[in-house]
């Protein structure tokens, strides 16, 4: 509650509405005690005095009644109308949704028919036909207005309420015996009442601009009583001689519904954790770049292996959640050579995937941030680029073949133009001659009917052949690497081999560097030359395949090559790592595997830990590696 | 999708059906004699007995339903005692005028929603996000029918830019011009609020989508942001905003009531207005239920136009 309104405060717009509000409210109450002349005293002589003349403030009516009076007092009564027309919504909607919920089947199915028959009438129109079933009248309008807004309460709380109806609590509750009304009052309303409260607080200030609207048209309050809506609806008559007679009362009616509504969004946002997490915010184009660190290798970073492709130096990626901040990658340094094959393997979470997508500034952004390093490429940073040079790279030098094809391709575009796009972003090509190379790439990635196939959306597409798709899509300018973010996961066994095969196949064909992102070692000892293992954000071990498979010397590498079944070893058991990777937002001192490993001791935990050179070609990050004579171990001790 | 089609239209029946029991209760629920309800003050013996005939008003209840469903669906709704004519041809009349009204304000408040959401979620956070979230706050907050009489005294009264009020000219009226300059005040001032909650859908729609899969693909192919933006973004959030747009229409037709009140507008909002307080019941039953019928009907064909735009529900 108390952080509840402390965010309602920080917000300044939502502060300044309820600051509005009370003061109108305040006014309101305290009407009577004013030294006001009686709003109802006519006084024909006085008729139609303007603003600011003597003894009438804010003038006279057709009547020679004062406006400030009758403002006020009207004011009393529109905001009085207004709030019970939407407690009384509020409680029935609830009570239908509530009870809809929580009983559902034969209950739920009759009630709701009933909400949705009231939503069919175009919402005023309804409230205009009960008008006219209980004549027109103050009263009336207020229940006329209260009842086509039941079904807004009745739908949201429903909606909320079902969520909540089947969750192990409400089980529990039940089985200890409580009866059903119980459990209503005492496990559903406290958590559909934050719900009831966003809906009131959003539907207020349009159930009293709608009261308003009602007596304007001479269907609510009925002289002498008056309220906002009346007043405005008898000025009108004057408009032109004496217009202020009708802008006052509906400025009033706009200051009142206005300051309603920044409360009521300052409310809805309080209560809505979306909007904290970031998740309610756009993606820039490109991965904000703020580089505190620049590469610690910075002064040879132009003596980076010839041969390579792609140099990754020290590259720091975090998320900032509010206050949080998740070190997601956290001083990754890699190189891949040309037509080479390197994996990134790690559990979820280890931060490989984020590694992939910072390479081209893809990560989310907010939260997503690159705090520093260097990625080069032709001897170019990547990172220093500007939007559009980093536009030619992607999908041209640089292709992404991504992990579930489902999410990651264009559910209402087809797959040949989502490839005839891809193409023609690069090559100066005719729509006919792109269109003839995608049919040709689906071909290549062995779609059968590729004509076809083209013309289809990617849910009329089996899974496999989504993914083909989207490894067509990553092949259709050439491009010198692939980035594979864990292709394969989201496909079943038979499906992931032909895939790998796949990818193999062309990477033979065409000389294609692959960045392999996956957590199955058996995937990288089918594809990978080299492989680097992570964890928690950095890189713990590097080296070629055959070597880490044959001999890991990280504990980490060695619990997840045992995760793996192994063919015609039934007693070779994967067995499961236990224990969670630490928070990204709290990561220890040491190495960050040490509370989930056999081997720690106290060292473990003290200071940086290196990358150290163990064997050729070949680095990992422990004060003590497997399989190493205790010697080796000493020398290169930091 | 004809399958679809077929489904859909069958369903709309029931709630059709549901709609005129709802009406006919408007009648059957006054107090007193419906008969006596209806005529008002022209309630002559002969006339009496001639309505209750009419009616069935001797019969039980469901079974008045039934005369009174068997009339509608012959096209008779009755008469109207204050305006003497058949209520159907004066609601027909006075309904095409308001779909004139309420048809250009569904335009103008989709264009100009659709255009300021997006900008302002291109932009999100920015100077132009702040000024449309502001101005879109003043637009849900706003009296539409206060707003209206403001336009008549700047541009009407006081610039003298269009006529003040009514539908077409009294001399030398007539002619699309004539109805255009007629329609420019009323129709803007019908279209402001739903605008506002129109600008707003569409900012939080597009920035949802805008976080999805994707446009992560899209933006790694190196596609531009505009097309980013407009090609694939746009078009996921357009079919997520025709329900959207179907349930602002609602809203259009029903603020038509104020609005053809301020500005004199002779549709089928001010009818109602007027049959309430003359207590023409035929009158207002009769209307209400053109008015809902078409209003599903909208729904119905915004719901078809958004399967047929999205191919993933096809299958």
């Amino acid at each position: 509650m108390k952080a509840f309104i402390e965010s309602l405060a920080r917000n300044r717009l939502a502060a300044f509405g309820a600051i509005v509000l009370l003061l109108l409210v305040l006014l309101a109450l305290i009407t009577p005690w004013l030294p006001l002349a009686d709003p109802d005293i006519t006084f024909p002589a006085n008729r139609l005095h303007p603003p600011l003349s003597e003894g009438n403030l804010l003038g006279t009516d057709a009547l020679g009644r004062d406006i400030l009076s009758r403002l006020l007092w009207g004011l009393r009564v529109s905001l009085a109308v207004g709030i019970a027309a939407s407690l009384v919504a509020a409680l029935i909607g609830s009570l239908i949704g509530i009870v809809s919920g929580y009983f559902g089947g034969r209950t739920d199915n009759i009630l709701m028919r009933g909400i949705d028959m009231l939503m069919a009438f175009p919402y005023i129109l309804l409230a205009l036909a009960i008008v006219a079933v209980l004549g027109p009248g103050l009263m009336n309008a207020l229940y006329a207005i209260a009842i086509v807004n039941i079904p807004f309460f009745a739908r949201n709380i429903r909606g909320v309420t079902v969520g909540i109806a089947h969750r192990e609590f409400i089980d529990a509750a039940r089985l200890s015996g409580k009866g059903d009304l119980r459990i209503l009052a005492s496990e559903i309303l406290p958590n559909v009442l934050p719900v009831i409260v966003i809906t009131l607080s959003t539907t207020v200030g349009w159930m009293i601009l709608e009261t308003a609207g009602l007596s304007f048209l001479g269907l609510g309050a009925q002289p002498p009583q008056a309220d906002l809506g009346s007043m405005l609806g008898e000025g009108r008559r004057m408009m032109i001689n004496a217009p202020h007679v009708a802008m006052l009362p509906g400025l009033v009616i706009f200051i009142l519904v206005m300051s309603i509504n920044l409360l009521g969004d300052g409310v809805r946002d309080a209560l809505d954790p979306r909007l904290k997490s970031g998740a309610l915010s756009r993606p820039a184009p490109m991965t904000r770049i703020r580089r505190r660190l620049t590469g610690k290798h910075q002064d040879d970073a132009g003596t980076s292996p010839a041969s390579a492709l792609l140099t990754v130096d020290d590259l720091h990626t975090d998320f900032e959640m509010g206050r949080d901040i998740y070190r997601a990658v956290n001083g990754v340094s890699f190189t891949i050579h040309s037509n080479e094959c390197l994996g990134l393997v790690g559990e979820s979470g280890s931060g490989k995937s984020v590694t992939a997508l910072s390479l081209l500034g893809l990560v989310a952004s907010p939260p997503g941030v690159i705090t520093g390093g260097r990625i080069e490429m032709d001897g170019r940073d990547l990172l220093g680029l500007s939007a559009r040079e980093m536009r030619r790279i992607r999908g041209k030098d640089v292709a992404y073949v991504f992990q579930d094809p489902l999410s990651t391709l264009h559910p209402l575009i087809r797959v040949g133009d989502q490839l005839v796009e891809a193409i023609r972003l690069h090559q100066p090509l005719s729509r006919g001659a792109a269109r003839e190379l995608a049919v040709t790439l689906l071909g290549q990635v062995r779609i059968p009917n590729p004509q076809r196939r083209a013309e289809q959306y990617p849910h009329q597409l089996s899974g496999g052949m989504r993914q083909r798709v989207g490894i067509a899509m990553a092949l259709a300018n050439d491009p010198r690497l692939i980035v594979a973010d864990e292709p394969t996961t989201a496909l079943d066994v038979t499906v992931q081999a032909q895939a790998l095969a796949l990818i193999q196949r062309l990477r033979e064909d065409k000389g294609t560097a692959v960045l392999f992102i996956t957590h199955d070692f058996g995937v990288v000892s089918q594809v990978c030359d080299r492989v680097a293992v992570m964890y928690a954000g950095r890189i713990v071990e590097v080296g070629y395949t055959a070597d880490i498979l044959d001999a890991p010397r990280h504990p980490y590498t060695r619990r997840l090559i045992d995760c793996v079944p192994r063919l015609g070893e039934p007693d070779n058991e994967p067995t499961a790592i236990p224990g969670l990777p630490p928070a990204a937002n709290a990561l220890p001192e040491g190495c960050a595997f040490a509370d989930r490993c056999d081997l720690a001791e106290a060292a473990c935990r003290h200071g940086e830990i290196e990358l150290i050179a163990t064997d050729a070609g070949r680095q990992v990050r422990c004060i003590k590696p497997l399989g190493l004579p205790v010697h080796a171990r000493a020398g290169v001790a930091p | 999708m004809t399958r679809y089609a077929l489904r859909r239209l069958l369903m709309t029946l029931p709630v059709l059906l549901g709609l005129s029991v709802i009406v006919f209760m408007i009648m059957s629920l006054i107090p007193g004699d419906p008969a006596m309800a209806i005529l008002g003050s022209y309630a002559t013996p002969e006339n009496l007995a001639r309505l209750r005939a009419d009616l069935g008003l001797d019969l039980p209840l469901p079974q008045q339903y039934l005369v009174w469903l068997g009339n509608i669906v012959q096209g008779d709704l009755g008469r109207s005692f204050t305006l003497n004519r058949p209520v159907l041809d004066e609601v027909m009349e006075r309904f095409s005028a308001t779909l004139i009204l309420a048809g250009t304000s569904l335009v103008i408040c989709t264009l100009v929603g659709v255009a300021a959401g997006i900008i302002s979620a291109i932009r999100q956070y920015g100077w132009a996000d702040r000024i449309i979230t502001l101005l879109v706050l003043v637009g849900i907050s706003v009296p539409a029918f206060w707003l209206g009489m403001l336009m008549i005294m700047l541009f009407a009264v006081e610039l003298r830019w269009f006529p003040v009020s009514g539908m077409y000219s009294i001399y030398g009226g007539g002619g699309l011009t004539d109805l255009l300059r007629h329609l420019a005040l009323p129709s803007i001032a019908l279209a402001v609020v739903a605008a506002g909650v129109i600008a707003r859908l569409t900012r939080s729609n597009m920035l949802e989508v805008m976080r999805q899969d994707y446009i992560r693909t899209a933006r790694a192919k190196g596609l531009d942001e505009s097309r980013v933006v407009l090609r694939h973004a746009f078009k996921v959030a357009l079919v997520n905003l025709i329900p959207v747009i179907g349930v602002q229409a609602g809203f259009v037709i029903g603020g038509a009531v104020y609005i053809e009140t301020v500005f004199q507008w002779p549709g089928i909002g001010r009818m109602l207005v007027n049959a309430i307080s003359t207590r023409d019941i035929l009158l207002v039953q009769g209307g209400v239920l053109v008015v809902a019928a078409s209003y599903v009907l909208f729904n119905l064909c915004a719901d078809l136009l958004q399967h047929w735009l999205d191919p993933r529900i096809k299958a």
